[in-house]
């Protein structure tokens, strides 16, 4: 194997791990709330500026992170709050388009607060060598920060009180409310935990991306697409998925470049929604 | 206890339910039978919140129960064992039991009443670990109740919990019915199998196209010509 | 319906806005020309998208539609010298083509509700990234300009906006005539029994794949020419301003908007939309570049929590009360 395809691979695998943290976050709040927030990507978005601001105003950078997270965390009940929740029993393709709107007001109002320049957070991380192979560190601490926070979401899930009933609730919706649980208040979880999730996906991206206002429509196709392919709601099958298509982007881009790869991705992802409309792995 | 005055309900435009009266007292055990399609589980859904009341009045311990969600009914005390269990099939059986556990005065007592439930049941302290989808039939409803009782209820709501169970277990749940009334708990059970709920049942209510049509005790119930020959093939 | 001839005050109502448009370029200046322009193609890409989204098929595929009309025509254009005349019919060729390729196993596969506008999301994002990808002859994002003829019927280029209006007028109504069509045929009827029980319309003998198939393939048809045209009038190209999510959620939204069940619904959303948008940007100056659409946005999000139907939906409603609320778009 040749050493740059090497570094493509493992490329593809940091990549994957940004991906997939964000896939769970989405399909957190697909699975529990069953609705698609199509402006996701656009939630991660603002945490990258909220990070870039708050460290060029001269905050440390993990401070910055931690306020972007929990402010990214408190826009994600917001979201819930004021858009999805009265449109809840609205047919599944309003709460999309509602979400939608979220996307070109999330994307206008960036732009109106920080113009379309492209920015860059200007922290410079070494570059690792190992052998020949060139790897950036920052995506290397993407890469940990993203298993951090899944493996963390793994646990909670698993392991606690409210975890389980998130889980339970993704089982059987209506029942729920014969356990006693009120589930506007499951759904304000979710919606918090998603948009943690989304302002982590932004700290780890920010390091290694220029943020703009627009940056949420290149990579947000791809995060459905992704949570489309490992099933909606599954989030084992989202993480799988994650790293199949950053492998296919960062092996295509390899081999072709990278806008050929994400040409083949989609429509590899439009195949397959017709061979596995229910995921990859699905049961 | 629990009584239901002139109650209608439906979906939409459409009504299963029509002034349907019922009253259930404190440790009594009250049956309702009826034919597919008479509006008993919808009955079941009107008393536990999940079905909106279009109009008439329902009361428990005396408090009125109009308009509460589903979840403040649970903490007022009812209980209820959907029809087809509707478990959690992807979480273990002690994870569906704690999730009966939800409301706070529950929460605080999980351990105490996971060790009387699995006293009830040992069978489930067996399959604790296991997921709940991959339980036998007579072993889901017993989870079912079991997720059911962890609320801690004074009145427990029973829709079909023999349906689809091989005769065999048919006679173990109605025992189980039998142990949950000894427990000093009042049940409102619905039932498609007449003979043997009338075993268990104090008094019972016949259901059909959503008008209740005949009430008894089950004696009286046991004799009645109609019931014989429609619901009990005799 | 009709009462016996007397004079329908709506028939002359739309014959005196009718005469106005055609006076309309005479009389204006060229900028607020280039806006009437603007909403009567957007207006009709609106309304070629809600003769499939009105029955619960919402599509946010049709990026790819106008992707395709804009750059097979170009493309012909600046390599080969083909007329747009040939142009465009092939770029409507190849754009039925893909709304075939997915459509078929879409309705073939039950892939509806969400899945199906993720999935037409995806066809939209091929065309956008195909497009970006192919930079050697598309120029990449950074777009690609037409070469330039003067003023041509061959070349379908006309530096003098007139010439545009008027057929941007003529292919308007032309949409409006053809959504008129559908919503007057038995398709329709046929279709909204499918979009309220797939297996009963099956049932009533009703062919339903090729009633799904009929309203794609006009739906995609028209909005590559509505692509083309915007092509040719622009004279540049650039892959974001026609194709990708934020094209494909513009049009569902000024759709949904204006009124999705009302022959004039679209246009009204694209009059809104524009008129808002030049407003806004005239109120706010270019400092401001963003609040237009900011406001835009919220707009959107009110607009689909409270009123699903639109606005002509309202007017509708509020001029006969007794029709029962048409479900809003299918899950
Ligand atoms: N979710 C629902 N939506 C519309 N109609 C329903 C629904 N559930 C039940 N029904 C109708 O209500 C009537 C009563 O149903 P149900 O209460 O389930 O009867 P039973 O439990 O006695 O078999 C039936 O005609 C049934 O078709
Ligand atoms: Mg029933």
């Amino acid at each position: 194997m040749d050493i740059y395809l090497l570094e493509a691979v493992i490329n593809g695998l940091l990549l994957g791990g940004v991906l997939a943290l964000l896939a769970l976050g989405l399909n957190l709040i697909f699975g529990v709330i069953d609705v698609v927030w199509i402006a996701y990507a656009d939630l991660v978005m603002c945490g990258m500026y909220a990070v870039y601001w708050l460290h060029v105003a001269g905050w440390p950078l993990w401070a910055a992170s931690l306020a972007a997270i929990a402010g990214v965390a408190v826009l994600g009940v917001l979201v819930h709050v004021l858009i999805i929740a009265p449109v809840l029993r609205a047919p599944p393709i309003n709460q999309l388009l509602a979400t939608g709107g979220l996307l070109f007001f999330l994307q206008s109002f960036t732009t109106l607060l920080f113009g379309t320049d492209f920015r860059n957070i200007g922290v410079r991380l070494p570059i690792i060598e190992m052998g020949d192979i060139f790897i950036s560190f920052a995506r290397l601490l993407a890469f940990g920060f993203a298993l951090v926070g899944a493996v963390a979401l793994y646990v909670f899930l698993k392991r606690t009180y409210l975890g389980v009933a998130i889980r339970a609730i993704s089982q059987d919706r209506e029942i729920m409310g014969l356990m006693g649980v009120d589930q506007r208040r499951i759904y304000l979880v979710t919606s918090l935990i998603g948009g943690a999730l989304a302002g982590l996906g932004g700290c780890l991206l920010v390091l290694q991306y220029d943020v703009h206002p627009f940056l949420g429509n290149t990579f947000g196709p791809l995060i459905f697409m992704i949570c489309v392919l490992g099933g909606l709601g599954n989030m084992i099958g989202g993480f799988v998925a994650s790293f199949i298509i950053s492998q296919i982007i960062s092996i295509g881009g390899y081999y072709y470049s990278t806008e050929w790869a994400y040409v083949l991705a989609f429509t590899l992802f439009i195949v397959l929604m017709f061979i596995r409309p229910r995921g990859i792995l699905a049961r | 206890m629990l009584s239901l005055a002139a109650v209608s309900a439906g979906y939409g435009s459409f009504r299963a339910l029509f002034d349907v009266s019922l009253d259930v007292e404190a440790g009594e055990a009250v049956g309702v039978i009826g034919p597919n399609g008479a509006g008993k589980t919808t009955m079941m859904r009107v008393i536990s919140g999940l079905v909106p009341m279009d109009a008439g009045a329902m009361t428990f311990d005396g408090r009125s129960l109009d308009g509460l969600s589903a979840h403040r009914i649970v903490e007022r005390g009812i209980a209820h064992v959907p029809e087809n269990r509707r478990l959690f099939p992807r979480l273990t059986v002690e994870d569906n039991l704690r999730i009966g556990a939800f409301i706070p005065q529950a929460r605080a007592k999980i351990a105490e009443r996971m060790a009387w439930v699995y006293d009830l049941f040992p069978r489930l302290k067996e399959r604790r670990e296991q997921l709940a989808g991959t339980l036998s039939g007579g072993e889901q409803q017993m989870c079912a109740i079991g997720r059911a009782l962890m609320s801690g209820p004074k009145l427990l709501l029973m829709d079909e919990p023999s349906a689809g169970l091989a005769p065999l277990v048919v006679q173990q749940v109605f025992d189980l019915v039998r142990r949950i009334r000894a427990e000093g708990l009042t049940v409102l059970i619905v039932e498609q199998n007449v003979q043997q709920v009338l075993e268990v049942v104090d008094r019972a209510y016949l259901l059909e196209v959503g008008r209740i049509h005949l009430a008894g005790s089950s004696a009286e119930l046991k004799n009645n010509d109609l019931i014989r020959r429609s619901y009990m093939g005799l | 319906m009709n009462p016996p001839r007397a004079i329908n005050p709506l028939h002359v109502a739309g014959i005196a806005a009718l005469a106005c448009l055609i006076a309309l370029p005479f009389v204006t200046p060229a900028y607020f020309l280039h806006i009437v322009i603007q909403i009567l193609l957007w207006g009709f890409i609106y309304t070629a998208w809600s003769i499939m989204g009105r029955f619960g098929f919402v599509s946010l595929g049709h990026g790819a539609f106008m992707g395709v009309g804009a750059y097979v025509p170009a493309l012909l254009w600046n390599y080969e010298g083909v007329t747009p005349w040939l142009g465009i019919p092939a770029g409507v060729a190849l754009s039925v083509l893909l709304a075939v390729v997915i459509g078929y196993p879409c309705f073939r596969f039950r892939v509806i509700g969400h899945y199906f506008a993720l999935v037409t999301l995806a066809l939209s994002e091929v065309v956008l990234r195909t497009i970006t990808a192919a930079r050697d002859i598309t120029g990449g994002s950074l777009g690609m300009t037409q070469k330039l003829a003067g003023h041509s019927w061959y070349a379908l280029q006309f530096p003098d906006k007139r010439y545009f209006y008027g057929i941007a007028l003529v292919v308007w109504l032309g949409g409006l005539l053809v959504w008129r069509w559908v919503d007057r045929g038995i398709e329709r009827e046929a279709l909204e029994a499918i979009s309220e029980d797939e297996e009963a319309a099956a049932s009533l003998g009703i062919d339903v794949m090729r009633e799904k198939l009929r309203v794609t393939v006009v739906s995609a048809a028209l909005t590559s020419v509505g692509g083309s045209l915007f092509g040719q009038y622009l004279a540049y190209l650039n892959p974001e301003t026609v194709s990708g999510i934020a094209v494909s959620l513009q049009i569902v939204f000024a759709a949904i908007a204006g009124g999705m069940y009302a022959l004039l619904g679209p246009t009204v959303g694209a009059f809104l939309t524009i008129a808002l948008n030049e407003g806004l940007r005239v109120w706010f100056g270019t400092n401001f570049i963003g609040a237009a659409n900011t406001i835009y946005g919220i707009l959107l999000i009110l607009f689909i929590i409270f009123m699903p139907r639109g606005i002509m939906g309202v007017i509708e409603n509020l001029r006969m009360p007794r029709r029962a609320p048409a479900p809003a778009p299918a899950e």
